[in-house]
């Protein structure tokens, strides 16, 4: 695995009496895509506050490309970029004022800001609403705003709070796609979200987090095949639903949940393959007749589902 | 590219990117010209409607004009609503996130409390001239000379800047645009309850004692008494109107020698 540029040892964080972080631990190797995802309440935005220097862990460390959070600070801030929940940019403002004042907050010479606002505004798409006051920009304009706002100092390591928190499916994609884009230059992204599906689009590695601690940790492949395929039998007559019952735990080797009256759904336990042909044969020689028969990867729903232990038709 | 290092080099950054955020808030007036033209009608507005509905009804004690002994109180109301625009920027500025941008960005610290100040002097001048101009209009003139109305002018700066202080902190601790915008109306009485409008001589004994402690009222006299306006109290009267310049500069410093470092902490502890 090559040097990863965000590291994480046992941070703790706590509000009063809520710990948000009790131990947590990330690596992220240079150049790819965390994907931080877990329930409300779980710690991610805590964690991220921490590694962007907002906040100081109560115990633990962490350190950004080589540089402590919390010791040589300024020299992380130099390194990063952090979009969080809010679309945090200048509503007053054009979205060019908007780019040029961040840029001249971030010491580049008025001339240089200018050129880098441009240059980034006609790369993201926004040259036209550029001179519009940020007020008047629909909810995706205005995160994207937000996001190319990290950019101006080509950061190493760049933060996404819950980036598409709120949006339409529409600017969901551009924000992805605005977000690949900037892992094909190199940039390391640490983003967190509720939203599995963002994760298993984006994510190289996914860092499973609940009640302040990485509960689980790997790609999402890995992380899928941690509970195994999922068969679905539907069946033409309920009244078969007790022989179909008997067939697929016997194939499965574990208990099948009817999840409707003529439905059934296990998850086979881990490394456990089947065919659907003989799954098929099976259920006909004893004498079930299945309306639909389908196997299938879990999802990281389901995987997520179980892994955070809030609810339990997973089992 | 960035050094913060030296101290030399903080403080010129801290200069810089202040300045920077004084810029910023130049160009929010520009995308919203309607906020300029409001800044031109309220003080008009309130000259008018004080001037002469008031000015119908009230008898200046020692005799003289009441549109004349109207104006320093206007600039004093003027230069307290200092501190309520501030406050709402700061927590502006908290409440979606920008701080916490702001603190994530290798700028200089204390660039945002200096640059929200120093852009709210900014804004004073200006509304204190589109004043000015207004006072001139219905007959207010200083009759003292150029020494003692500059002067005045001074205070009126010093205890602004003083006042932005109070808004820093106020912002930071509400963080809440919301209860910001709740709090502003509040700025009103407190300016009312003072001898800006009325002589505080015929309030009721309590009453009289907080509106000539007010700094408002401080203000207000040590302007009609450098300006050479009507209403000088006369007689046996509080300590900061008898003194009112005195009182004034010292109003400054105690608000400064508190708000700047608590709010300079509160800003560097921040989410922490």
């Amino acid at each position: 695995m090559p040097d990863p540029i965000v590291v994480a040892e046992g941070l703790h964080k706590s509000f009063g009496d809520t710990q948000a972080l009790r131990g947590l631990d990330l690596n992220v190797p240079r150049g790819t895509v965390c994907g931080v995802l877990g329930p409300n309440g779980a710690g991610k935005t805590t964690a991220v506050r921490i590694l962007a220097t907002l906040s100081d862990p109560d115990a633990g460390h962490a350190r950004i490309a080589g540089y402590d959070v919390v010791r040589e600070a300024g020299k992380v801030r130099e390194r990063i970029g952090l979009a969080g929940q809010y679309a945090a940019v200048d509503d007053k403002l054009t979205g060019r004022g908007n780019l040029r004042m961040f840029g001249r907050l971030s010491h580049l010479s008025r001339r240089e800001a200018h050129r880098r606002a441009d240059e980034l505004l006609d790369r993201f798409g926004l040259t036209d609403a550029a001179d519009r006051q940020v007020a008047g920009y629909s909810g995706g304009m205005r995160r994207r705003l937000d996001l190319i706002t990290c950019l101006i100092l080509r950061p190493q390591v760049l933060f996404l709070d819950e980036p598409t928190t709120g949006l339409d499916p529409r600017s969901r994609g551009e924000i992805w796609d605005s977000i690949r884009e900037l892992v094909a230059d190199g940039t390391t992204v640490l983003l967190t979200t509720q939203y599995l599906d963002e994760a298993d689009q984006l994510a190289d590695d996914i860092a499973v987090v609940d009640h302040g601690q990485v509960i689980a940790n790997g790609t999402p492949d890995e992380l899928k095949a941690t509970i195994g395929d999922r068969l679905d039998v539907t069946l033409e007559d309920p009244a078969a639903l007790p022989a179909a019952m008997t067939v697929l735990n016997t194939l499965a080797g574990a208990d099948p949940t009817a999840t409707d009256t003529d439905r059934l759904s296990v998850a086979l336990p881990g490394g456990r393959r089947l065919r659907l042909a003989d799954i098929v044969r099976e259920l006909d020689r004893a004498g079930v007749a299945a309306a639909d028969v389908s196997l299938r990867r879990p999802t990281l729903d389901e995987v997520f589902l179980r892994l955070t232990d809030r609810e339990e038709t997973v089992r | 590219m960035t050094v913060l290092t030296s101290p030399l080099g903080r403080l010129r950054w801290t200069l810089t990117d202040g300045l920077t955020l004084v810029g910023r808030e130049v160009g929010r007036l520009r995308q919203e010209p309607g906020q300029i033209v409001a800044a031109l009608v309220f003080p008009a507005v309130m000259v008018v409607l004080f001037g002469y509905v008031f000015g119908s009804a009230i008898q200046v004690p020692g005799g003289g004009d009441y549109r004349e002994y109207l104006m320093p109180g206007l600039f004093a109301m003027v230069t307290f609503s200092s501190w309520l625009g501030v406050m709402t920027r700061m927590a502006g500025d908290a409440s979606r996130g920008v701080m916490d941008r702001f603190r994530s960005m290798p700028m200089a610290r204390l660039a945002v409390p200096f640059g929200q100040t120093g852009a709210d002097l900014l804004i004073g001048l200006l509304m204190l001239a589109i004043m000015v101009g207004a006072g001139l209009l219905v007959g207010w003139q200083p009759r003292n000379g150029l020494i003692p109305m500059t002067q005045a002018f001074l205070l009126m700066v010093v205890l602004r800047y003083a006042l932005s202080w109070v808004g820093v902190h106020v912002g930071l601790a509400v963080k809440n645009e919301q209860v910001a915008d709740v709090l502003v109306p509040l700025g009103l009485p407190v300016t009312m309850l003072s001898n800006a409008f009325v002589p505080t001589g015929g309030m009721p004994g309590w009453l009289r004692f907080l509106a000539d402690w007010n700094p408002v009222s401080a203000l207000t006299a040590a302007s009609r008494e450098l300006f050479g306006n009507p209403g000088a109290p006369s007689g046996d009267v509080a300590w900061p109107l008898a003194h009112p310049v005195t009182a004034v500069l010292l109003w400054s410093a105690a608000l400064l020698a508190i708000f700047v470092p608590l709010s300079i902490r509160a800003y560097m502890r921040g989410g922490r």
